[in-house]
Order: structure tokens, then C-alpha cells, then sequence
């Protein structure tokens, strides 16, 4: 009985994300269009609540979507790994900054610690002059910067399998940080010559490690207690993590307890599958993102209600710094037509580009590609197979964290129905493992 | 007493005895006059500092040995098997023992980590699941030296301890790779344009 329940729990959440997702080629969420959505909960927006710390509209019903391996409806064996982990509705945003509670999260096995900042504190150890441990108040003591930097997972990839731009890109969001400079800390401690890496410790109970190198340590790392005006939420490092701009996911150590400054890169849990990597021409892509964009209207499982004028946008990011300029095609990679970038464009941020675009009825395929402030420009999927020597069904018969950044581009095909749906080529086998 | 060149005071016997009665005081390991610019933050005490990260090469081991007849009693006692299996092949977590690589792998077996020490310092931080952290230092020689004996790297009477520990050469530690040198204009060798 209780199994039923929670698959017809299951059924309608994702009939109402497809709902909100087909509901409009603008990807707003806006439920009420539909009619198999049901009628939303009543929410007073004049309540002391809503007043208190107010509330979206009842019409707007975005949520994140929870990653496949997260929340199983199966009973679990005790201790089980707790895994509360779910992608950005990409579809479905505006602008460049992620709201902090639809941005995506990865949590490994142990769940999200709750940690009392009166009695969090940050060590910083190792070959220093002089160890030191900070109390929050104290780390709130010191000039800070607020920088807006992505953050993605090296789960993404663009999938032939995904249905939506959730699928291909959900495991990114993008934020303003605000916190202490890495090098500030740094210089507090003081460093000793052999020191060429900072090994970053989590305060959960997996006690998540990162090896960071100390030029990026030294470069533009931030120590950050706030996300989006507001502190950093407890399923994003409350009250403490590492932002490393323009790495992968895995370096931002949330739940930040301790830092050791070492002569060499250690070796944790996380760490074995990009060192030990079968495929050593991925070896060194393991730090930086490529250059990236996505569609993001109209994509996956949107739909053009009628021929006209449409607008084309999405989101564009380098871990190399600067969005230098985004070409959009509607025929498959054809031709390109530079795209407007909205702003603002900042490093290692989500760029916003957007390109007006009349819909004629005829099938289009939708796609854009990126080119950085290095001069960097993002692959097509047969160039990146062909740069690094994959197959195509090793792109996608492998696990995420063997291949690195797969920073190629996703195409949307759109119908003479106007239906937009997956344009990269279908593939026997899709192995998408998350964490 | 300069800090930053430690040498020059470890060369007398008389100063390194007189850190290592200072050391086990449990007392606070900062001197006056090396305060931070800031003045901010205190020094960790020597409690804060024990229970740290342990280097590949076995950097920070801490004293104590295990065997991997005792691993097994303490693999039982402290519910190893409730997750790895009675055997550590079961399950339903990551299998101990044995185990292979694939293109499907996002955690390595334990066989092919590069390091010996890596193990340690994992199980002792985060092991087991429920209550991490439990296990004293013995506990963990041991406990990693049945590890290792079970996955045919050691013999069953090695002793393991912070020498023979880092010692113990892993099969796979040739496909290890060090991690590249990053600079800030490091590229990642896509097709290069010039930039408008």
C-alpha cells in the first residue's frame, strides 16, 4: 500500500515538472496553464510569514529535480548512505544567478551536517609558521570580497538519453560569494617554502578532502560564509566552505573545518578516479572547466506553441575567466550567428546570451558554442571524441568522473510540431553516474 | 627561537627534548612573538592537531601497530560486515577485497589505491559509518593490515606500523599519475581562435 502511494507521489511530481516545463516556450514554470497540474496549495501572501521572508507566487511551482540515486523509495539498510542530492531547473530560470534554493546540490553518503557556527571553527595547519584555529566571528573580522562564480559538477554531459536541459546541465548553478581571500588567511599563518598544496577538510561526517594547488590557492580562492546576500545554506556548506573559481565541483570543500598546507597533493577517497583515470589524456583536464554553453530556451520537452518570433538564450561559462563572445545556430552547426550577451559578464560566472529568432514551422536544430578569453572554443561532441581520443561509445559508455569536463555542445531539435527535443544522435548505452 | 627554520634548534638534543616535554603538555604551540598579522585567531591545541590528514608517503602516521589476526577481531567487533559483508566482497557497500576498475567505477578498490598510507588515514577518519572516528590508532594498523593481508598485498604476520606501513607496495601504484603543475593560464588544448 504505502508502495503505491509513493509511486503515485512520484507519478505526479514528475507529470507536474513536465507540466511546468511544457507549459511555456519562455520556461517561466508557469503551472497554471496546464490542466493536469493540480490546483496549487493556497499561500496568503499578506500572512506574517510571507511577510517575514516572503514567498514566490502560488503560480510559480519551480522545484529543483532530485537526482535518480537520492531519496530511493526502497527500504534502505541501516546505516545507509544518505544521499540528498538534485540539479537546477534550468529550463525554467532567468538572468545568470541561481536562486540559492533551486541551486543544484551533491551530497556524498553522508548527508547535510547540522553545525552550530557559535562552535564551527576553521585550522589552519601544517608547513606554516604559525597554526592558527578562526572562530566564525573572527573569520567575519577581515575585509572581504563578494565575487559571482558558476559551480558546476563534472556530471554534466551532454546526453543523448536527457529529456530536458535539466538532464544534460542541471549539476551547475551560479551565485554570489561572499568571504575572506584565501591568500588573506594565508598570509595569517604564513607560509613555508616547501608549501605546494593545501589539502581542504570537511566537518561532516565523510570528512569530504580536496587537494587544491596552492598558485590557485594563492590566486583567487575564497574562504565564504554568504551566498547570495544571505549566509550559505546548510546543504551548500553552512557556515563555511571553499569557493575555488572555475574548478570543478569537487574543490568547493563544503562544511570547511580544516586547512593543512602540504608539499603534495594527498590522495582521498574522491580523488583516485582523476589521478588513477585509465584514459591518462584526461589526467590534466582535471582542474578548470572548458569553455561551455547551453540552450536553455527553448530546449528539451519545451514546446513553440506557433510560428513567430521567438527569443534563442542560455547560459555560456569558461573556467578560464571571461565569456569572450557565444554563436548560436539554427541549422545544426551549419552556420553560427553571434549571439547578444545580456550581462553582466563576469569571470568564471554564468553568462547570459540571447539571440531573436523567427520560427517558420520547418524543423530547426538549436545549438551554441563558446568561445573564452584564451581563445578557447567549445568542441562539437565528434571534436572532443577526436581531441581526446574517446570513441563515441566511450563519451558515453563511460562514467563521468573517468572522462573530465564534458564540455561539448547539446543540440535541441525542434519539430514542425514544435516540440523541442533531443538533437544529439540516440546511443545504445548512457551510463550517468552521479557521486 | 625562529620558527620558520627548524633545523637550527632541532640540532641540539637538549632543545628537542625540551619540544617534546612541551609537546605532550598539551599546552598551546604558539610562542609570543610569532603573533599573526591580524592578531586574529589562536593556536590549536596539541588535542586539535592529533586525529589529522595522513600523507600517500605516510607524513603525520601516528605511533602504534596492528596485525591482521587482531584486523579481524576488530573488522568483526566494530560491524565492518554490516555494510562490506561478513568477507568484505558482500556488500551492500563498497567491497574491501578484491575488486576491479571499470568504466563504470567512480571509487577504486582498495587494491588498486596507490598508497598504503591513504588507507589508513581514511579508515581512521571516517570509518565506520556510524560512528566515525571510534577506532584508536591500534585498531587501525590492524584493522588495515588485515585489509591488506585479505587483498594479498602483505603476509598474514606482517606487522603493520608508521614504517612498514608507507613500506607496503601497492599493485597498481604504476598507474598512478601525479597530478599536472596548474597555472593560472594553463590551457586546456581545445581548438585555440583568436580572440575577438
Amino acid at each position: 500500500m504505502s508502495t503505491t502511494r509513493s509511486g503515485r507521489r512520484r507519478f505526479l511530481r514528475q507529470s507536474a515538472a513536465v507540466a511546468g516545463a511544457v507549459a511555456s516556450p519562455v520556461g517561466l514554470g508557469l503551472a497554471a496553464a496546464s490542466a493536469n497540474t493540480a490546483a496549487p496549495t493556497f499561500i496568503d501572501s499578506n500572512s506574517v510569514e510571507s511577510v517575514l521572508y516572503g514567498r514566490r507566487s502560488r503560480f510559480v511551482t519551480t522545484t529543483r529535480e532530485i537526482e535518480g540515486r537520492s531519496h530511493s523509495p526502497r527500504p534502505q539498510i541501516r546505516p545507509s548512505p544518505q544521499r540528498p542530492s538534485a540539479r537546477t531547473p534550468l529550463g525554467e530560470l532567468v538572468g545568470t544567478i541561481t536562486p540559492t534554493s533551486l541551486h543544484f546540490t551533491t551530497q556524498h553518503y553522508y548527508g547535510i551536517p547540522d553545525i552550530n557556527p557559535a562552535e564551527h571553527s576553521l585550522m589552519i595547519e601544517g608547513l606554516v609558521d604559525r597554526p592558527l584555529v578562526f572562530t566564525m566571528d573572527e573569520l567575519r573580522r577581515f575585509p572581504f570580497v563578494s565575487r559571482v562564480h558558476f559551480l558546476e559538477c563534472i556530471g554534466n554531459r551532454p546526453n543523448p538519453r536527457a529529456t530536458t536541459v535539466t538532464g544534460t546541465h542541471g549539476r551547475m548553478g551560479c551565485s554570489e560569494w561572499t568571504g575572506v581571500p584565501l591568500s588573506v588567511l594565508l598570509r595569517e599563518v604564513g607560509l613555508k617554502n616547501d608549501a605546494s598544496w593545501i589539502i581542504a577538510e570537511s566537518a561532516d561526517r565523510g570528512r569530504h578532502t580536496k587537494s587544491v594547488p596552492i598558485a590557485k590557492a594563492l590566486d583567487d580562492v575564497l574562504v565564504a560564509f554568504g551566498q547570495n546576500g544571505e549566509p550559505v545554506r546548510p546543504d551548500h556548506g553552512f557556515p563555511l566552505r571553499l569557493v575555488v573559481p572555475g574548478f570543478e565541483g569537487i574543490y568547493n570543500v563544503k562544511w570547511l573545518s580544516r586547512l593543512k598546507v602540504v608539499d603534495q597533493a594527498y590522495l582521498s577517497f574522491q580523488e583516485h578516479s582523476r589521478f588513477l583515470t585509465p584514459n591518462p589524456k584526461t589526467q590534466r583536464d582535471s582542474y578548470d572547466f572548458g569553455p561551455s554553453s547551453v540552450i536553455t530556451q527553448p530546449s528539451g520537452s519545451q514546446e513553440l506553441p506557433e510560428r513567430g518570433p521567438y527569443v534563442i538564450s542560455g547560459l555560456a561559462w569558461s573556467g578560464a575567466g571571461v565569456v569572450s563572445r557565444v554563436e548560436v545556430s539554427t541549422d545544426g552547426g551549419q552556420t553560427y550567428q553571434e549571439a547578444e550577451l545580456v550581462g553582466p559578464v563576469l569571470p568564471k560566472a554564468h553568462t547570459r546570451f540571447q539571440l531573436p529568432w523567427t520560427w517558420d514551422g520547418d524543423e530547426a536544430v538549436l545549438q551554441s558554442r563558446c568561445l573564452d578569453e584564451r581563445g578557447q572554443l567549445q568542441p562539437t561532441e565528434a571534436e572532443y571524441a577526436s581531441y581526446w581520443n574517446l570513441t563515441r561509445g566511450q563519451l558515453y559508455g563511460t562514467i563521468q568522473s573517468q572522462l573530465g569536463h564534458c564540455n561539448w555542445i547539446q543540440p535541441w531539435k525542434v519539430g514542425s510540431n514544435g516540440k523541442v527535443a533531443n538533437g544529439l544522435a540516440p546511443t545504445d548505452v548512457v551510463v550517468d553516474v552521479h557521486g | 627561537m625562529d620558527w620558520r627554520r627548524p633545523t637550527s634548534w632541532l640540532t641540539s638534543t637538549a632543545s628537542a627534548l625540551a619540544l617534546a616535554a612541551f609537546l605532550s603538555s598539551g599546552t598551546v604551540l604558539m610562542a609570543q612573538d610569532t603573533a599573526s598579522p591580524s592578531g586574529l585567531g589562536r593556536p590549536p591545541t596539541t588535542a586539535e592537531l592529533r586525529d589529522g590528514l595522513v600523507g600517500p608517503d605516510g607524513a603525520d602516521l601516528p605511533a602504534g601497530r596492528g596485525t591482521a589476526a587482531e584486523g579481524a577481531v576488530v573488522y568483526e567487533r566494530r560491524g565492518c560486515g554490516t555494510c562490506h559483508g561478513p568477507t568484505g566482497t558482500e556488500g551492500p557497500s563498497i567491497a574491501l577485497v578484491g575488486g576491479e576498475v571499470t568504466s563504470f567505477s567512480n571509487y577504486w578498490p582498495i587494491s588498486h589505491w596507490p598508497f598504503a598510507p591513504s588507507i589508513w588515514d581514511y579508515i581512521h577518519r571516517v570509518m565506520p559509518y556510524d560512528r566515525p572516528g571510534i577506532l584508536t590508532d591500534d585498531e587501525t594498523y590492524a584493522v588495515t593490515a588485515f585489509l591488506l593481508y585479505r587483498n594479498g598485498i602483505i603476509l598474514e604476520d606482517t606487522v603493520m606500523d608508521a614504517d612498514s606501513l608507507p613500506q607496503v607496495e601497492m599493485p597498481h601504484v604504476a598507474d598512478y599519475t601525479a597530478p599536472a603543475r596548474w597555472t593560472p593560464d594553463t590551457r586546456r588544448g581545445f581548438r585555440i581562435l583568436p580572440t575577438p
